[in-house]
């Protein structure tokens, strides 16, 4: 029952017996839960429904979390004790600070022109006549997987060599033809390749940017906007003391959340190049450390500098939405 | 359904309903599963010999497990070669198809759970599986065969600390360049048969005004592993096979002489811009046109040669002949002189985890040259290099070229080496900087890298 699955009922029944434990654990549960009744075992009864959560996040969690800080400080084979060997190559190899500094430009640039362009989009299409279908061609991309969108922007980077008989296949290379140039192997030129990538990785959260940040737009108080209507304010004026200050707390959320899915970006970057031509950020570095080079340390020590660059901005997220929250 | 049922009897019943519910499931689990021999039939059930496998006594109702990497559609010939097996002995071989074999096995052998037999496609993985304590040594019937079908060579590659343990099973060639041969007679080129002729032919092709050589390397996150394939053919071309052991198990450098010379014999080719990427782009483009594609440019016309595996076969068009006659068809990459011929392919090995006699019978089977023979005729696309294994049998040219190449009395074989060396180097920084190489590193840089990442 716990060897791998191979055959399509045998996965059926794996999955129904999954269903069934989760069930029975349940039962027990309520079982236990409703032969505590009454007041004085209230507490009780609170903390056995807490249990399930509890248990899972530790064993899910929290172990595998303290396992990981722990085997980043052993070899690439788990086995000897190097102390902060790990961390020294992460930021002393040419190869590891390349990383580091791709995902630097990954964080810095994605989350602020992906909010960027949200917004302004949200503003432009604001009770306009077109509006719904205008946010719905932008909405699109968010609702394709990362590697479906990673699959589709490979294609229009595609390159194909400038000689007779050869034809374009890649929309932008094809446009480079057209007006006159020669066609690039955009994927491979370093640092235009980086830059590239990241044009993925907003194309598929503007339209996150533009959905949330529009509700917040249209939740401004009527008021308030005639009222500096009245008061003859210009387009830009409006933009910067109307409307950004009312949507702050939302661009804020905005802003980190990008941050912290960009932070963990794996899948354009291992399906675009796999890592090559100087494109690996932490997270696909990790991979390939982890179960590629079996090497288990730096791997682990990769995921904890991960862990560690999203803390601050998974907590400044977290107050942000407990004060618009308190609101 | 969980929320708070009213009287104490009914969340009993609840609770107990639940609990039985996961009890039958699991007796449920609990079923064997068959997902092999006991299907499709159409085998050839050409009798063969018993006594070799009868005299492991009687066997009728044994079951035997083998667990493999090798899955549908290629799973089929495999499970109607067992056939004869099954039906002179009555054992009933249960075949487990998986493509996470790789990983699986090491877990499931180091969980204590693992197959009576497995198929191992490399020698690294194979001493690893060793080393986990759990594994057999073939028995003697086992080692006699393979002393008696196969080469030292391969024999070697089964063996740990020098106790023999797995047979070998099938084999691809590696060392091929796939050509066309209307172009050939078009253009009077002769196929050359030492390392000189090869650098000859192509400069006469550049002559002729043509792209001698088109490569692709891109093959998602193993990006880069064509290039290790050159990159062995040369050092065992230049260098010979004693020194490629050496330099394969780590006791001669990575940056040393021989691997900064084969090296730069392969950067004669693929990083000659007169010389490719036919019509595929500058050299560049190597590093960006997928292993599938790379050799495609031999059907235009716009490229003459392409050096990849047996198995490239498999990627030609359908209705593509491959074949001496045909459309596209694969000479062997010669040796330096035409006195030497290695080999440089890969091939699988059958491990064992039990001694019962089934299990050993069944896996004296796999090693003979019946076997082979009846595995042959199941279909084009497969190899060996059981010398007991009649060329006749195959029904492919590409097989009959590859049997031919391995089953020469010259040929000295050798196993891929980035496939024996650790992973952080085999299926790492070796591809990682072979793919920088060919977007414009310098070789030095390059082997200095690959040493550097080489785990102490």
């Amino acid at each position: 029952m716990f060897n791998t699955a191979s055959t399509t009922p045998e996965k059926l029944l794996q999955m129904v017996a999954a269903l069934l434990l989760f069930a029975a654990v349940m039962g027990v549960i309520l079982f236990f839960a409703g032969r505590l009744g009454g007041k004085r075992h209230e507490k009780w009864v609170g903390y056995l429904y807490l249990l399930p959560v509890v248990l899972m996040l530790t064993f899910g969690l929290v172990y595998p979390g303290l396992r990981t800080i722990y085997e980043s400080f052993f070899d690439a084979a788990g086995k000897a004790f190097v102390g902060i060997d790990n961390y020294k190559t992460i930021f002393t190899d040419d190869d590891q600070l390349t990383v580091l500094r791709n995902t630097v430009l990954w964080v810095v640039i994605t989350p602020f022109l992906a909010t960027g362009i949200g917004l302004l989009y949200a503003i432009l299409v604001d009770k306009s006549r077109f509006e719904s279908f205008a946010k719905a061609l932008i909405f699109l991309p968010m609702s394709i997987s990362f590697v479906a969108a990673s699959v589709i922007w490979k294609f229009m980077y595609e390159y194909r060599p400038d000689q007779a008989n050869v034809k374009q296949i890649g929309l932008i290379n094809q446009v480079i033809v057209w007006l006159g140039g020669k066609p690039v192997q955009l994927l491979i030129e370093s640092p235009l390749n980086t830059f590239l990538l990241i044009i993925v990785m907003i194309w598929i959260q503007a339209g996150f940017a533009m959905t949330v940040l529009s509700a917040a737009i249209k939740a401004i108080p009527d008021d308030i906007v005639e009222a500096a209507r009245l008061d003859g304010v210009n387009a830009w004026t409006m933009f910067r003391n109307i409307t950004v200050p009312s949507v702050r707390p939302t661009i804020v959320v905005v802003l980190t959340t990008i941050g912290i899915g960009t932070l963990k970006v794996f899948d354009v970057v291992r399906t675009m190049t796999g890592g090559n031509f100087k494109t690996s950020v932490v997270a696909n570095e990790f991979y390939s450390q982890t179960f590629r080079a079996d090497n288990q340390g730096l791997g682990a020590a990769l995921a904890v500098l991960l862990f560690i660059l999203v803390i601050p901005v998974v907590a400044y997220n977290i107050r942000q939405v407990r004060r618009s929250e308190a609101r | 359904m969980f929320g708070q049922p009213t009287s104490p009897r009914s969340r009993v019943v609840l609770a107990s309903t639940l609990s039985a519910g996961l009890i039958f499931s699991v007796a449920a689990c609990g079923g064997s599963k068959d997902s092999g021999s006991s299907g499709s039939s159409g085998a050839s059930a050409s009798a063969i010999d018993c006594a070799p496998y009868t005299k492991f006594g009687d066997l009728k109702g044994k079951t035997v497990s083998i667990y493999t990497g090798i899955v549908t559609p290629e799973d089929t010939p495999h499970i109607n070669s067992y056939k004869p097996f099954e039906q002179c002995t009555g054992v009933t071989v249960k075949y487990d198809g998986d493509k996470s074999f790789e990983t699986q096995i090491l877990v499931r052998a180091k969980a204590g759970n693992p197959p009576d037999l497995a198929i191992v496609p490399q020698p690294g993985l194979l001493k690893q599986l060793v080393a986990t304590g759990k594994a057999v040594a073939a028995p003697p019937e086992t080692e006699a065969n393979v002393d008696k079908f196969w080469s030292k060579d391969w024999k070697a590659y089964g063996t740990v600390d020098g106790k023999f343990y797995a047979a070998p099973l099938g084999a691809s060639v590696k060392s091929l360049v796939w050509y066309s041969p209307a172009d050939f007679k078009e253009g009077n080129y002769q196929i050359p048969t030492t390392l000189d002729e090869l650098k000859a032919l192509s400069d006469k092709m550049v002559a002729d005004k043509k792209m001698p050589w088109c490569a692709g390397i891109a093959s998602g996150d193993a990006t880069g592993w064509p290039v290790t394939d050159w990159m062995e053919d040369f050092m065992l071309r230049l260098y010979g096979p004693e020194t490629y052991d050496k330099w394969v198990n780590h006791q001669i450098p990575f940056n040393g002489p021989e691997s900064t010379a084969a090296l730069d014999a392969v950067g004669a080719y693929l990083k000659n811009p007169a010389y490719v990427n036919g019509g595929l782009g500058d050299v560049k483009s190597i590093a960006s046109t997928t292993f599938q594609d790379g050799g495609l440019p031999i059907l235009d016309g716009t490229c003459m040669m392409h050096r990849q595996a047996s198995f490239y076969a498999a990627n030609w068009p359908k209705d593509k002949k491959v074949a001496q006659d045909g459309d596209v068809f694969a000479f062997y990459l010669p040796g330096k002189d035409a006195s030497t011929k290695p080999v440089l392919g890969g091939g699988e090995f059958v491990l064992s985890f039990a001694d019962r006699p089934e299990v050993k019978a069944f896996q004296t089977y796999l090693s003979s040259d019946t076997w082979a023979n009846i595995k042959a005729k199941q279909g084009s696309g497969w190899v060996s290099a059981n010398k007991g294994l009649d060329q006749a049998n195959l029904t492919s040219p590409i097989d009959k070229l590859a049997a031919s190449i391995l089953s020469d009395p010259k040929a000295t074989f050798r196993f891929d080496g980035s496939d024996q060396m650790p992973a952080a180097v085999g299926s790492d920084s070796f591809w990682k900087q072979a793919t920088a190489w060919i977007t414009g590193q310098d070789t030095k840089t390059t082997v200095d890298n690959i040493e550097k990442s080489w785990p102490k």
